[in-house]
């Protein structure tokens, strides 16, 4: 490479050489102009047709797949409002058909209610006193004419018997309202039954109006998503974004109790299947053993939730007859508590062998035991036992979560597809824009070194034109 | 997936790959036999570091030490942990009553201790394996006993601990280290595909073992 003297026609003259080949390299490009200005612009038009025909197809792609992404994202949304509704509705039927059970009764005891206000009713209608016999005896006396002192004494006697009977008449008066009073007395508590009865049907009227509300909220939403338009369509993108961001959170947490769960089992798992075992260079089958265990903790939870129509990712499970559906859930939970129980014991030779194994430290390290005689030091062991048997089951929940994962991530990984797709696109566009203009330039960059033969060229061109210009006119 | 399966299992059987083996020689001869306690202190290291699955075999040198009645306690610790813990308890019981009944040998055969070790190794076909030589590596053959061949310890780590200077070492340290480069070359001619010297005993004890 630095002998490039050997590029010189004449060493001894490097100038001369130098003017000679730059005259020579000048002759060759202007030689190969037009071919090289055809090369140049093939190259840029195969990039720039290229290019576009990437870009249009991309583009129609993402318009696909986003239509694909619309389709799937409004059926998924449709179901889910299908679903609301239908538990909307299947509340509303609850709250109905125990209440048309109970309304028979309820009309019943209302009858008997009112039945008897109905009867003290008239049993509290005043009896008017009974006209008084002594006003014909006074009569009759009044017709007598004579007699003396007769008639003066038959209307005293006749006034000891008014008083006598007044007193009476009186006294069974009282005592009638008195008894009037009593029953009056008595109602009181009908009428509060029947106006408790009456502001059970108007609560239960009120949270019937309060479900016919959900459902019509639940059924304009359906309207809409039938109605397929876009800012539905974006309504629901943004929510499985954020049930996507909600969904990995929660996800994240679980992973952390999944780690404890799994750092509580994996050394106590060496004494059933080996501690020299390994699966790989570095991975030991006690530590798969145990990741196993607590995958098939979450696979269980997975089956319960689903048995349980809490998540719906099987739909096998789901469209089981409800016998079976029970039969299932009664199974992985069975599975569970004794997983759940495995692990609680796992946890407790966790514990046993690490007593073991400091114990033996010290012996080979002659230093004395420690003083240990207080029951504190079992706190540890019993909280390690009680989380072994407790995380399964808040390991079983991740179920609900995962569900969300998969249905909004399927949503997410689309928008971000098409709006990957439709990026790529358009800077295919602007390259193929770029390509169609760089030929120009290119074309200019290659006469520039050529510019004096060219403007020798231009130059007698321009003499001819000139010498023929006279010569056609004469 | 009974592809996966098949190629797990066969990689699961091959477990001693990942195991390994230390035969330990300690010299019992003149002085160097009240070097015991030392010697306890580094068995009880490796006893604390070696794992379930792991092999140990602590061998006394003596006059001639090509001999399986030179090694005082052997074993292959079980794959459960509390098994192995009782047996690293056992081991420790036989050193201890080894070590209060010591006797000083009159000659140091440290060629056939090496050999003997190399055999142990190799039988427990583990992944690792460590002869440690707890000895001045002065070597001293009494008649007749021949050790000037080729030893073979091939894939063998040969840990020297605890070599003391001897009185002519004092007067002439060129002895002392050329008795180093004699054992060095002569392991490394061997095959062995490590030598290590560990004389900082508090210090320096994880080098005696490839820690995984």
């Amino acid at each position: 490479m630095n002998d490039w003297h050997s590029w010189l026609f004449w060493p001894d003259s490097v100038a001369l050489s130098i003017f000679v080949l730059g005259v020579l390299v000048l002759l060759f490009l202007y030689a190969a102009r037009e071919p090289m200005h055809l090369v140049i612009h093939s190259l840029c038009n195969l990039f720039t047709q290229t290019s576009r025909f990437l870009s249009r197809w991309l583009f129609l792609a993402a318009e696909k797949l986003q239509q694909r992404n619309r389709s799937v994202l409004l059926a998924h949304g449709e179901e889910s409002a299908a679903l609301l509704i239908d538990r909307e509705f299947a509340r509303v039927g609850d709250i109905v058909r125990k209440d048309m059970q109970d309304y028979p009764a309820l009309q019943r005891k209302l009858l008997e209610e009112v039945t008897r206000i109905e009867e003290d009713y008239h049993k509290c209608g005043e009896v008017p006193p009974p006209p008084p016999e002594w006003v014909d005896a006074i009569e009759s006396v009044s017709q007598i004419k004579s007699g003396g002192d007769m008639p003066r004494k038959l209307l005293e006697e006749l006034n000891k018997s008014i008083h006598k009977i007044h007193d009476k008449t009186v006294g069974e008066y009282r005592h009638s309202y008195e008894d009037r009073h009593k029953i009056l007395k008595g109602m009181q508590p009908a009428w509060r039954s029947v106006d408790k009865m009456l502001g059970d049907i108007d609560k239960k009227m009120v949270t019937l109006h309060g479900n016919a509300r959900l459902i019509d909220g639940h059924m304009s939403k359906f309207e809409s998503l039938r109605a397929r338009n876009d800012k539905t369509e974006h309504a629901l993108t943004v929510s499985a974004f954020v049930q996507l961001a909600i969904a990995a959170l929660v996800m994240v947490v679980a992973l952390g109790g999944a780690f404890v769960n799994y750092k509580l089992i994996a050394l106590p798992m060496s004494e059933m299947v080996g501690a020299s075992d390994y699966i790989t260079d570095s991975l030991k089958t006690s530590d798969v053993a145990a990741l196993v265990i607590i995958l098939m903790e979450a696979s269980m939870g997975l089956f319960l939730l689903e048995s349980l129509r809490i998540t719906q990712l099987f739909p096998r499970i789901a469209s089981m007859d409800d016998k079976m559906r029970h039969r299932l859930m009664l199974a992985s939970l069975i599975f569970l508590v004794i997983l759940a129980g495995i692990e609680s014991s796992l946890a407790l030779m966790r514990d046993m062998l690490v007593a073991d194994k400091e114990m033996l430290m010290r012996d080979l390290a002659s230093a004395a035991p420690p003083v240990s005689d207080s029951w504190l030091s079992n706190v540890p062991m019993a909280g390690q036992m009680i989380m072994g048997f407790v995380l399964p089951f808040a390991l079983a929940f991740v179920a609900i979560p995962l569900e969300s994962v998969v249905y909004s991530l399927r949503t997410v990984i689309g928008v971000v597809l098409v709006q990957g797709m439709r990026g790529i696109a358009v800077a295919l566009r602007f390259a193929s824009v770029l390509f169609k203009r760089l030929a120009k330039v290119l074309e200019l960059v290659y006469d520039i070194p050529i510019v004096i033969p060219l403007k020798i060229e231009r130059w007698v061109a321009g003499f001819r034109n000139h010498a023929a210009a006279p010569a056609a006119v004469k | 997936m009974l592809l996966g399966a098949a190629l797990m299992m066969s990689s699961c059987s091959d477990s001693r790959v990942h195991s390994q083996a230390v035969y330990m020689l300690v010299d019992t001869s003149g002085t160097y036999a009240q070097e015991m306690n030392k010697a306890s202190k580094i068995i009880n290291y490796l006893l604390a570091t070696l794992n379930p699955g792991d092999s140990m075999a602590v061998a006394k040198v003596e006059t001639r030490s090509f001999t399986e009645k030179d090694i005082i306690s052997r074993v292959t610790f079980d794959t459960r942990p509390t098994q192995a813990t009782a047996q690293k308890r056992a081991f420790k019981a036989k050193i201890e009553a080894f070590s209060n009944s010591v006797k000083g040998s009159a000659y140091t055969d440290i060629t056939g201790g090496l050999i003997q070790g190399a055999e142990y190794l190799n039988e427990t076909r583990a992944g690792t394996k460590t002869i440690v030589i707890f000895s001045d590596m002065q070597e001293e053959l009494g008649e007749g006993t021949q050790r000037d061949f080729p030893i073979h310890l091939d894939g063998i780590r040969i840990v020297a601990l605890n070599v003391t200077k001897l009185g002519s070492d004092n007067a002439d340290p060129r002895q002392y280290l050329a008795r180093l480069k004699h054992w060095e070359a002569r392991v490394r001619n061997a095959g062995a595909s490590e030598w290590v010297m560990v004389n900082d005993l508090e210090n320096n004890m994880q080098s005696i073992l490839n820690i995984r």
